[in-house]
């Protein structure tokens, strides 16, 4: 573990070494060489950038500051910083940030940790130190630096033939300036961004070393298992522990406040049993006897609240986006068609159910967990124990997948709390029922569209309800319909050319905690949206993959200052210029998947070819499902094809089996996944009612098709899932002529 | 009585002996325990992983004299005299058959259940060293992948049992 103090007086040498540069500006080199000499001890490493350090060991250090949970980022980032710094790959470590503001944004979601800046910080921080290294050597050897070359983790001299390895330059090199512009490799020189490379993480993964939040410890550290209140707002109304403290192991029951609604990251509250051992811990829970406060979400119920949802998807809600004039063109279609969606909510499920271990003392506190958001961890730490902010060091550990659930560090919270209560490190071990119960589900959705086709089978108009709770009612009072960020995840950047257009969005309030899930909003709303072209379609008597082509229309960029949009539509925090909304690109991933998948061939009676595109995480994806279903119903799924454009691709083998990855979640998402409400309680409580796809269901093969077309890295962990469930049911209705509108499909057929 | 398709003549009298990864351990503690946290606890074996509880996941699974259990509803009783391998134990350099393939296959994502898959492919391929795809079906179905890893899993079996 890192101490506090060698983590200030890392701080403290990097401020000192901005504070050198800033000096720099006017200082003289000799004055700016002996100021530095002053904060540089024998030995210390070159740290051109709060990423990289560099030892005279020749070891490099690449500081990663986004949490890995099965995406790559780590190794993904090391390829980058590799790349530029012209390293010998076996020469690299990585070491995990803490949460700190100086690595910017370190929230490991939304699909930005390449995209979002890090692939360009990486490559700067990477070229700066090369430049650095390759000045030291020419000082060494007294030649102009134009005449010496980094490679393969040294500098090399061609003519007298020469080299100098990385850490032999570290003393010279760290008192040079860093340059702010450094010259950045052209792709093509490019060793490690774009190639093969297996991961850093591997070997320890398949030995079982690789340290996960469930895995952390702490000397000294206690278990706790925490018993949550059933229902969202509820708390303790009186609470025996006698049964609890008498099991052998158990050392106290301690009562967490539970925290108003809208809870936000703060705690739900309840019981907990802290224990010498997570099993004396878990019977203690078993052992509780707890009765719960009256709650407002006490009546909750997922078939009750279905028919409201659908009641209010049937009425007029707040229009979002407006072009041309969709009730007359509705009035006046040659075909009327209609259809409505429902999606249910979901459990991310990640296979590591959310831990953290905590010690707090007089100091501080600092703690260990598998987080999507260090930041977020150490300010809502900060917040519940009333200390500032810089008195939390949390730590990051892998993540056991995470999938939107651990950006919410309710859990590290718990075992802070827990640990100052003990006066002892704490490790808050949830159980799977705690994930299934006690989380933030994915919303839930039921949509409402209608669409109008002329004479000839044209799309003329097309409207578009959607009633789904908001993840902003998570985090305060009277959000009661989708936030303009989630309708921009697929409805507000619909691409197609219809003349008549209209979305709105209807009144849906939250009964629960509601938390991003892979892809968010864009799981449900690719479904209702492909799932009703597939129905135009075949209202139209045309090939759906035609369909679309023809509502993509010409290839060009769209105009998001003309979609009729009420507000500025969001583009994934990016800018509509440098990733606009191009239909090539989706006509391209299109034309790729079908082409590959064969789309069009004849296929045995019960078997059938879906498909789906959809953008998200300025990313291009296309899927084509071929699902056979048996005479009683039983769905096998023989192939999926898969074709996206990412733009450009740094790890290609992580971005195949992110995609791999996304096709089975969204099958997961579309065949067995749904978690209800009944009285308010969760119904479902761990993997055999909450259902998600085994091998035995999983398809034969998955074929992905990289169809980058290079320009600025769009994201990769998300834009995979969204096109995969309408892909299946358009596969389904091509196979058995039904129609599935309601989601999961598993207990429909 | 039958724990996990193990049959417990009698309830074995404390401290009762086992063989964790080939080492000789004595345990005196709560008969009722699951293996998987003596591991994890006790042990610090750690490669084992927690995912249900229930051996509804199998993220938990190692081996007893050989065959693919869920170490978290595995009573300790149940294991007295018994050889427990876990994936600390399956090769000491990381080279077994399996391990070997995986990493050719670049299966793991996150990497949390890869573990309990790695020791059911490896009993299974004991029992059976030319699975069929039913085979694989019926044996790997017991752990599940969140990160959707199935399709290599699949692939790197076959390239394992082509291997022995």
């Amino acid at each position: 573990m890192t101490t506090t103090s060698n983590l200030e007086r890392r701080t403290f040498l990097q401020q000192l070494a901005a504070g050198g540069l800033v000096l720099a500006v006017g200082a003289t080199g000799v004055r700016r060489l002996d100021a530095m000499s002053l904060f540089f001890a024998a030995g210390d490493p070159l740290q051109p950038s709060v990423h990289l350090s560099i030892g005279e060991d020749g070891l490099v250090t690449v500081v990663c500051h986004r949490s890995e949970m099965g995406q790559g980022v780590r190794t993904a980032l090391c390829m980058v910083m590799a790349d530029e710094l012209e390293a010998d790959w076996k020469t690299i470590r990585i070491e995990q940030a803490i949460g700190d503001p100086k690595y910017g944004d370190q929230n490991t979601d939304g699909s930005t940790s390449i995209r979002s800046g890090s692939y360009t910080r990486f490559r700067l921080a990477g070229a700066a130190a090369r430049a650095m290294l390759a000045r030291a050597a020419a000082a060494e050897w007294g030649v102009p630096v134009g005449d010496v070359t980094a490679r393969h983790g040294a500098v090399v001299h061609a003519a007298p033939n020469r080299s100098l390895p990385f850490g032999k330059l570290v003393a010279r090199a760290r008192t040079l300036p860093v340059p702010a512009a450094p010259k950045l490799k052209d792709a093509s020189q490019f060793r490690f961004i774009g190639k093969e490379v297996a991961g850093l993480d591997l070997h320890d993964m398949l030995t079982g070393k690789a340290i996960f939040g469930q895995d952390a410890k702490m000397a000294g550290m206690k278990i706790a298992v925490i018993l949550h209140p059933p229902v969202y707002g509820s708390k303790v109304a009186t609470l025996d522990a006698s049964a609890a403290l008498k099991i052998k192991g158990v050392e106290r029951v301690i009562e967490i406040p539970t925290t108003p609604i809208p809870s936000g990251f703060q705690p739900l509250g309840g019981v907990a049993v802290i224990a010498n051992g997570t099993w004396a811990a878990l019977q203690g829970r078993n052992a509780l006897k707890v009765t719960w406060t009256a709650s407002p979400n006490d009546s909750h119920d997922s078939a009750a609240y279905r028919a409201e949802l659908q009641a209010s998807a049937r009425t007029r809600g707040r229009v979002v986006r407006t072009q041309g004039d969709v009730a007359a063109a509705l009035a006046g279609a040659a075909k009327k068609v209609t259809a409505e969606y429902y999606a249910p909510h979901l459990a991310q499920a990640p296979m590591e159910p959310p831990a953290a271990v905590a010690s707090v003392t007089a100091d501080g506190c600092e703690c260990w967990a598998c987080t999507q958001n260090p930041q977020e961890a150490r300010d809502s730490v900060a917040a519940a124990l009333k200390i500032p902010k810089e008195k939390v060091i949390c730590h990051v550990t892998l993540l056991g997948g995470a999938f939107g659930r651990k950006s919410k560090p309710d859990y590290v919270v718990e075992a802070a709390l827990l640990s100052r209560e003990m006066k002892a490190p704490v490790k808050v071990v949830r159980t799977r029922e705690d994930d299934i119960q006690n989380g933030y589900p994915h919303t839930v959705a039921f949509q409402h569209l209608e669409g109008a086709l002329d004479a000839t089978g044209k799309v003329t108009a097309w409207l578009h309800r959607v009633a789904s709770p908001t993840i902003n009612s998570t985090f305060a009072p009277g959000q009661t319909d989708l936030s303009d960020g989630e309708l921009a995840l697929g409805i507000l950047d619909l691409p197609y050319a219809i003349p008549n257009l209209q979305a709105e969005s209807c009144k849906a309030e939250g009964h629960s905690r509601i938390g991003w899930f892979r892809a968010v909003s864009n799981v449900p709303h690719a479904f209702a949206i492909s799932s009703f072209i597939d129905e135009l379609a075949q209202a139209a008597g045309k090939d759906p993959r035609d369909l679309i082509l023809e509502l993509l229309g010409p290839d060009r960029i769209v105009d998001m200052t003309k979609v009729g949009a009420v507000k500025p539509v969001d583009n994934y925090g990016d800018s509509w210029d440098a990733h606009p909304l191009d239909t090539a690109r989706y006509r391209k991933v299109l034309e790729v998947v079908t082409k590959e998948a064969g789309w069009g061939k004849k296929l045995p009676k019960g078997e059938g070819l879906g498909v789906a595109v959809h953008r998200s995480f300025l990313t291009y994806v296309a899927v084509v499902v071929h699902a056979r279903v048996s005479a009683k119903g039983e769905i096998v799924i023989p192939r999926v094809d898969i074709a996206m454009d990412c733009g450009f691709v740094v790890h290609p083998e992580r971005v195949r089996s992110q995609a791999e990855g996304a096709v089975i979640m969204g099958l997961s998402n579309a065949i067995t996944s749904e978690l209800s409400f009944k009285k308010g309680r969760v119904v479902q409580s761990n993997y055999h009612d909450y259902e998600v796809l085994r091998m035995s269901a999983a398809p034969r093969a998955i074929h992905v098709h990289l169809a980058a077309s290079g320009g600025a890295p769009g994201g990769v962990g998300e834009p995979g899932v969204p096109p995969v469930a309408p892909a299946l049911v358009n596969a389904i209705f091509a196979a058995t002529g039904k129609r599935i509108r309601s989601l999961p499909v598993g207990k429909r057929l | 009585m039958i724990v996990n398709h193990m049959i417990i003549h009698r309830l074995p009298s404390l401290p009762m002996r086992l063989t964790v990864n080939g080492t000789p351990r004595t345990y005196d503690g709560d008969p009722t325990q699951p293996l998987l946290w003596y591991l994890r606890d006790e042990l610090e074996l750690t490669g084992t992983k927690f995912g249900c509880g229930i051996s509804a996941c199998g993220a938990c699974t190692v081996h007893v004299d050989g065959h693919a259990v869920q170490s978290c509803v595995t009573p300790m009783m149940a294991v007295a005299d018994r050889r427990v391998t876990t994936i600390e134990g399956l090769s000491a350099k990381g080279d077994h058959p399996v391990q070997k393939a995986w990493a050719d296959a670049d299966v793991p994502q996150c990497g949390y259940c890869q573990s309990g898959q790695m020791m059911a492919a490896a009993a299974l391929l004991r029992q059976k060293p030319k699975p069929t795809e039913a085979d694989i079906d019926s044996a790997m179905s017991m752990v599940i992948c969140r990160c959707g890893t199935y399709t290599r899993i699949r692939a790197a079996i076959v390239a394992a049992a082509r291997e022995r």
